[in-house]
């Protein structure tokens, strides 16, 4: 255990005059569910790209999966999974075809690809929905759906940038069982979310404002640190400061 | 890689609503419909005659105007004023007046005067009107003078008859002209303006971030978005041959190989050119109205519909830069005449260049990471 997956110096991204992300520093454990918490605006989903190699850094540095994020992009991108707050599979295609594209651009076996569709779909009791189109599934069944597509190339991190939006509470939970499953598989998952129950499953959290990191321990110490009852409390307590306003 | 991509592609197309159905409704319509409209022959030029001698030699110009096939009779006014407001009203586009001893001057003198008026606006229109009816009176005055047995006074009347031969397009039948023309601008448009669409629709839907996040390689990315619209373009092809076939009876002179070989380095360049301006634009109407930018320039400066000897300097050298004009001379001259490889070399090279650089520039300027 130990090893570093996510390492940052200084990050920082600035769009204009609009310093996006400030100056952020942090290391995230392999096998780690680690919290990404901030409210609206705050520079979370703008950190991630950066992670994801999606978005090149301002200023700063840091590794992913062991790659340089300015310079390594292409190796990061084969080694992470990504589930981006829009949904963003193909709504044309269906849940099998999606499955085979992606499984097919990371580089997978056609019988690999074959087997796990069915595993991943009989897990998720999707089976009858193979072929169905995604844009005729409802928005939590969806949500499942590009989860396990991040994660169905076996990456070594996924990245998820508030999974859970517009979820209803029993999906929800579902989700969060999909994720430890993640975790039982050797991913480690980092994940942005708005749910402060959700912050509770997490191993770590760190707690995003103006784009800098306030606070950053687990759920139980920070709890301690803050006097909270609860993590609720303590994400108002940080968020308060906050200046910028939301998007 | 390259292969799930294009399975993707595919199946995105087929199961659009919309681009199936224009890919073979568009031919269609275009050949059913447009070698008749855009047809630059000049027939019905409508006439306004005043004649001012009512003999039996006017009433003979008049009948034998009207019978050249090129004039309908519009109307016969009594004075020059009266068939001026025919044409500003637009009834007619060309005033015959005839003078009033047209007959009697005619008999004594050999010598009889008409005026030809005619409505300029449309240039073309105006100007080979006139042409032809002084062709007319030339022959009629020919008539006259055989009918006379007068010989001929062969210094005043020695003319050198000019005797067109159209080469390669016998009848100067328009549609000969105009169907490959058609073809090339068909492609242009659908082979063209698809993968305009298409990577800033992935953008507008956000799928592309999806893909972004993949170690997918650019080159392949944009294969996987080049290779389909080049297929699609073969079957439009095929289709306007058909068509051109069956509904005109137009089969090309030179190979069908020949044409698809060229075809397909042509539609490269255009999807290449395509996807560049997918690759700049933001929504899917940005990059609509750029395409539609280029088509209207590239259209109009490729000598398709107007030759480019007769355009200015500075136009000429556009038409050398765009490659719609190299591909209506490839069509036209395979089409037309029968030219083969060898006498199209400048041409294969042209294209070729375009092809590259347009792709090229779409691999480059598609950027995984903002």
């Amino acid at each position: 255990m130990n090893e570093i997956v996510i390492k940052t110096n200084n990050l920082t991204k600035k769009f204009g005059n609009f310093t996006a992300v400030d100056n952020i520093t942090f290391e995230v454990d392999k096998g780690e569910i680690f919290g990404f918490l901030g409210a609206n605006g705050a520079g979370k989903t703008t950190a991630m790209r950066m992670l994801c190699g999606l978005s090149h850094p301002t200023s700063g540095s840091g590794e992913v999966a062991g790659f340089d994020i300015s310079k390594d992009q292409e190796k990061i991108k084969a080694n992470i999974g990504y589930m981006s707050q829009k949904f963003s599979l193909y709504d044309d295609l269906t849940v099998g075809e999606n499955m085979r594209l992606f499984g097919g651009i990371y580089g997978m076996k056609k019988s690999d690809i074959k087997t796990k569709t069915d595993r991943i779909l009989n897990e998720l009791g999707f089976s009858a929905e193979k072929n169905t189109l995604v844009r005729e599934l409802p928005l939590g069944w969806k949500q499942k759906l590009a989860f396990s597509v991040s994660i169905f190339h076996s990456p070594k991190i996924v990245f998820l940038d508030e999974p859970t939006g517009g979820v209803d509470p029993i999906t929800r939970r579902q989700f969060w069982e999909m994720i430890y499953e993640a975790v039982n598989d050797d991913i480690t998952v980092f994940v942005t979310t708005h749910y402060m129950d959700e912050a509770e499953y997490c191993d770590r959290v760190s707690i995003m404002v103006d784009g800098r990191i306030e606070a950053l321990d687990t759920p139980k110490e920070l709890k301690r640190q803050t006097n909270s009852q609860n993590m609720d409390e303590v994400f108002q307590k940080f968020a308060r400061t906050a200046t910028r306003s939301a998007d | 890689m390259l292969k799930f991509l294009l399975e993707k592609e595919f199946k995105q197309i087929f199961r659009n609503p919309f681009i199936p159905k224009l890919i073979l409704f568009m031919p269609v319509m275009m050949l059913l419909i447009m070698p008749w409209a855009a047809n630059q022959e000049i027939k019905n030029i409508k006439l306004s005659v005043i004649d001012n001698d009512h003999s039996t030699y006017s009433e003979r110009l008049i009948n034998k105007t009207i019978a050249s096939g090129y004039f309908t009779l519009e109307d016969v006014s009594s004075s020059n004023s009266e068939a001026l407001k025919s044409i500003e009203s637009g009834k007619a586009d060309i005033i015959l007046e005839i003078e009033p001893e047209f007959e009697n001057n005619l008999v004594k003198t050999g010598i009889a005067e008409v005026m030809i008026s005619a409505n300029a606006v449309n240039g073309t229109k105006g100007g080979l009107g006139s042409a032809y009816l002084a062709a007319i009176m030339a022959d009629f005055a020919d008539d006259i003078n055989t009918e006379w047995g007068r010989n001929v006074d062969k210094l005043n009347n020695a003319s050198i008859n000019i005797v067109p031969h159209n080469m390669y397009n016998l009848y100067l039948d328009y549609k000969v002209f105009m169907v490959p023309a058609l073809v090339v601008m068909l492609l242009t448009m659908i082979a063209g303006f698809l993968p305009a669409l298409n990577i800033v629709g992935e953008k507008e839907t956000g799928t592309i971030e999806q893909m972004n996040v993949t170690p997918v390689k650019r080159i392949i990315f944009i294969l996987g978005k080049l290779i389909p619209y080049w297929i699609i373009g073969f079957v439009v092809l095929s289709i306007c041959f058909i068509l051109a076939a069956l509904i005109y009876g137009i089969y090309p002179v030179g190979s069908i190989l020949t044409i698809y070989f060229y075809a397909s380095v042509y539609i490269l360049v255009v999807s290449g050119l395509g996807l560049v301006i997918s690759n700049y634009s933001d929504t899917m109407q940005q990059a609509m109205f750029v395409m539609f930018f280029f088509m209207l320039i590239l259209i109009l400066l490729s000598g398709l519909f107007t030759p480019v000897s007769s355009m200015p300097e500075w136009a000429q050298f556009i038409s050398k830069i765009n490659p719609l004009s190299y591909f209506i001379q490839v069509m036209r001259s395979i089409y037309l005449k029968g030219s083969g490889i060898s006498e199209l070399l400048p041409q294969l090279l042209a294209l070729s260049t375009f092809a590259v650089v347009f792709n090229g520039w779409a691999v480059l300027s598609y950027r995984k990471s903002g």
